[in-house]
């Protein structure tokens, strides 16, 4: 069998953490292999190996039979193997024009130089488009880089990869910002490319996506390839492969809270501009976990309901009452809040006490007037603190000593001493060790059955399935699936899942 | 040393006693630097000045302090929201010209004088705040540009003169007011030895201090100028809290030009040109005292003393006037030193405009 590149027990660890545990994988040319892989899987790892950016890795990388060591993305360039990141805004330099863009690496490296008439790039500029027949009008490469399509740049970064004509082209998520239309002329470049002989790696976490284009499909997980698959791909399989847990590791649970009140109704929400619209009922006494891959829409979906970001389109309605928040002061002011997923972006203010953070969305509770009472911050820094388990020191412990798993009990800790309407835990278990996780679940558990809403995102089938009473699935905006953990399985979740559309 | 404060908590990971020691050493420097160097040039001139001892030169120097002090606190508040107000130096030059319209050209009271001046420091505030907030243009940007605005307005009313009483007006009448004596005593007069301006600018610096350091809102003033997406999130109305920072700012930066006028006694239009830097530089000084690290109102008004006390000592040691820029520089260079050089913080102000 031809191969364009060879892996052989390729390994990476970051410190005691091994994040690749020993790939073995030969791409072929003229073929496009498409792997899929929940949040950890080494994905990104595996690709940053690949094209140069980390070194150190282990085992052999074989091209054209001979061992190669690719510790540079120039070595990686050297020996034909080319990278398109998932952030386009990475690739591109903003403030120069589209031709000198196509021409950035000559740029870099001198080959180029920047103090050229425009006019004087213009043929080279025009060299790099033709790679991919790209009969681009000298109006639009004067033109700035932002001034063209988010598609185009897309395309230029591709042509750009491609000018030195790549035995491996990777491909790292390369329609997440494109439109449908504007996916689909990627995708004829994509298969030109296959059928000149070209080896594409691609990765994906669209499912719809993979099954049109590729033909190989591989399961990453935990740093190990589990499965591969020929086309038509076994989907019900590959997603088991992805996300299902071995019979002993799955989590047990032994209760089921059912509610019967609906508090929160949406109306028509639509979560993506190109997804379609649904009803969802949140009731209280129950914990709703929504699932889906990275970029279904469930962080859409917390922030909607939180007045983070409007939804596309739709309405909610609140205990039967119309509910709007523009802000999400305005949530807060209904008992509605949030955790958001990102811990240190979104809720951590990095010179804090563990109190400061505890009290800081009801400063009110704990000030006279406005005027702050340090004895009344304390305690409720140190009723978070014992309420949820926190390891620290004290309450005045600075936030940022503390472990991921601590701080984020901080920070779910702080919305729960009054019990609150609807309590959305986006991604709560990211970053968090295994024991902290389970208490922050008990805790979500416990604040359902107290008579609260709980709603929980995660693209974990694992974490969904410890914490949650309820199942509703999201893939790519869409509604796929919504079900009491006892009226459904893990094979129907992924199932739905895994339809493609 | 360092062995008893291992032995006292067991449960934490033992220093190395060298590193340790030295570590101590940095933090003492962080926190009390800038105040050794306060104290250490203000006994240097105490010792070698006879001049400096007279209590009506400490009172003179606060006095000649308060003006950059009140717009110091006013640009640590647009600070704390992780701002910059670069509106103050105009604005208080502004309140000169306005203060000496509404007395001199309208004849009216000082009373009313000194509430005009301060709406418009409001109205400025506000259309700052309405800039930065509703229209999203980067804190720095907006307030230059009305700086230069305001700088240039203000001469229009007045045809680019400066207003004294017997000015002659458009109609070739003669301006029928004068700065009244009342104004004139916001500068002149006194409580006991202190004089009124000292007196102002130690209100407003406790306000201040009390606002950030002790009230929800300060609290969350602090949050938004750190994360202001964890403050949102958590709950706080950003945009509002910018406003009432900005316009904060402005009326404090019409009270230092109060002051100012009260102090030429006329419509000076170029009252007011070098406040800005000045203002700017003492809440950046402020940024280091006590190992803050952020901006403080107490540490503002330390900076302000700090910067008064080494301009009237190198004054009386018959230093050139161009000296004196030579001396806010070492100052703020010191200050930035301990701010960024020296301490551990991780979390430090960010600057208005990412460059």
């Amino acid at each position: 069998m031809e191969t364009a590149v060879e892996m052989r027990g390729i390994t990476m660890a970051f410190g005691p953490n091994e994040v690749l545990k020993g790939i073995d994988l030969a791409i072929e040319p003229g073929k496009v292999t498409a792997m899929l892989g929940a949040n950890g899987a080494g994905k990104s790892t595996l690709i940053k190996v690949l094209s140069g950016v980390y070194n150190g890795y282990g085992g052999t990388v074989i091209i054209d039979g001979a061992a190669v060591d690719i510790d540079h993305p120039t070595t990686a360039r050297h020996h034909g193997i080319e990278a398109v990141h998932q952030k386009i805004a990475d690739g591109i330099v903003p403030g120069l024009s589209v031709a000198e863009n196509f021409l950035f690496e000559g740029i870099v490296n001198n080959h180029v130089s920047r103090a050229a008439s425009l006019r004087s790039l213009m043929p080279k500029a025009r060299e790099v488009a033709s790679v991919l027949d790209l009969d681009w009008s000298d109006e639009v490469l004067r033109s700035d880089i932002y001034g063209v399509p988010i598609a185009d740049q897309q395309l230029l970064l591709l042509a750009r990869a491609l000018v030195n004509e790549p035995r491996l082209l990777i491909l790292d998520e390369p329609t997440s910002a494109l439109s449908e239309t504007e996916a689909e002329r990627l995708f004829d470049v994509v298969r030109r490319l296959r059928d000149e002989g070209v080896a594409i790696f691609y990765i994906s976490h669209r499912i719809g996506e993979i099954d049109d284009i590729a033909d190989r499909l591989l399961v990453l997980r935990d740093g190990v390839i589990r499965s591969d698959y020929e086309p038509p791909f076994d989907w019900s399989d590959a997603l088991h492969q992805m996300l299902d847990a071995d019979e002993a590791e799955r989590p047990q649970r032994t209760t089921e809270l059912k509610g019967a009140t609906e508090v929160l109704h949406l109306n028509d929400v639509q979560l993506l501009p190109k997804s379609i619209p649904f009803d969802l009922s949140i009731r209280t006494g129950e914990v709703t976990g929504v699932f889906g891959l990275l970029g279904s829409g469930g962080s859409q979906l917390a922030r909607g309901i939180f007045g983070a970001d409007p939804f596309e389109t739709g309405e909610m309605k609140l205990k039967g009452e119309a509910y709007a928040p523009k802000a999400p002061a305005d949530a807060i002011a209904s008992e509605v809040y949030m955790v958001p997923e990102d811990r240190i972006a979104g809720t951590i203010i990095k010179d804090w006490t563990v109190s400061m953070i505890s009290t800081f969305p009801f400063l009110g509770a704990v000030s006279n007037a406005g005027v702050l009472n340090p004895l009344a911050e304390a305690r409720v820094g140190r009723s978070v603190i014992e309420g949820f388990n926190v390891v620290a020191q004290s309450e005045a412990d600075p936030v940022m000593s503390l472990s991921g798993g601590n701080q984020q009990k901080v920070v779910v800790g702080r919305w729960l001493r009054e019990q609150p309407t609807v309590m959305i835990l986006n991604e709560p278990f990211q970053g968090v060790d295994v024991g902290a996780r389970h208490e922050l679940s008990e805790k979500a558990r416990e604040v359902a059955a107290a008579g609260s809403a709980v709603v929980v995102m995660s693209t974990d089938l694992e974490e969904i399935m410890q914490v949650s009473d309820r199942v509703v699935v999201l893939a790519d905006g869409n509604l796929r699936h919504d079900a009491y953990l006892s009226e459904t399985s893990r094979d129907e979740i992924l199932q739905r899942l895994s339809e493609v559309e | 040393m360092a062995t008893t404060t291992t032995m006292n908590k067991p449960e934490m990971k033992p220093d190395q006693p060298g590193a340790k020691s030295r570590i101590d050493i940095r933090d003492l420097l962080v926190r009390y630097g800038f105040i050794a160097v306060t104290v250490i040039f203000f006994v240097y001139f105490l010792a070698t000045i006879p001049a400096f001892r007279m209590s009506s030169t400490m009172f003179s120097m606060l006095k000649f302090t308060s003006v950059v002090a009140i717009a110091g606190l006013g640009v640590t508040v647009t600070m704390v929201v992780g701002g910059l107000d670069l509106s103050v130096g105009a604005t208080a030059g502004m309140s000169v010209t306005v203060a000496a319209m509404t007395m001199v050209i309208y004849a009216q009271q000082g009373s009313v004088a000194i509430i005009a001046v301060i709406v418009a420091g409001a109205v400025i505030g506000a259309v700052n705040a309405i800039m930065i907030v509703w229209m999203k243009i980067p804190d720095l940007l907006a307030t230059l540009a009305s700086m230069f605005l305001i700088q240039g307005l203000k001469l229009v009313p007045v045809d680019g003169q400066s207003v004294s009483s017997g000015l002659i007006l458009r109609d070739g009448t003669v301006a029928p007011g004068k700065f009244t004596p009342g104004f004139l005593e916001i500068n002149r007069g006194s409580l006991g030895p202190v004089p009124y301006p000292v007196i102002i600018f130690a209100v407003l610096a406790v306000l201040t201090w009390f606002l950030l350091s002790r009230t929800k809102w300060g609290r969350v003033m602090y949050a938004i100028g750190s994360n202001p997406e964890a403050a949102r999130l958590a709950g706080a109305r950003v945009g509002r809290y910018k406003a009432f920072a900005y316009m904060l700012s402005g009326v404090y930066a019409s009270i230092a030009g109060l002051i100012l006028a009260s102090r030429i006694g006329q419509g000076d239009i170029s009252a007011g040109n070098s406040l800005l830097l000045d203002a700017v530089a003492v809440a950046l000084v402020g940024t280091s005292v006590l190992g803050a690290a952020k901006p403080n109102a107490f540490g503002t008004a330390l900076g302000a003393i700090l910067i008064g006390i080494l301009l009237t000592g190198t004054t009386m040691m018959n230093f050139q006037y161009y000296w004196q820029d030579v001396v806010k520089g070492l100052v703020l260079v010191v200050a930035l030193i301990f701010s960024f050089t020296l301490s551990r913080r991780k979390q430090r102000f960010v600057a208005a405009v990412p460059l």
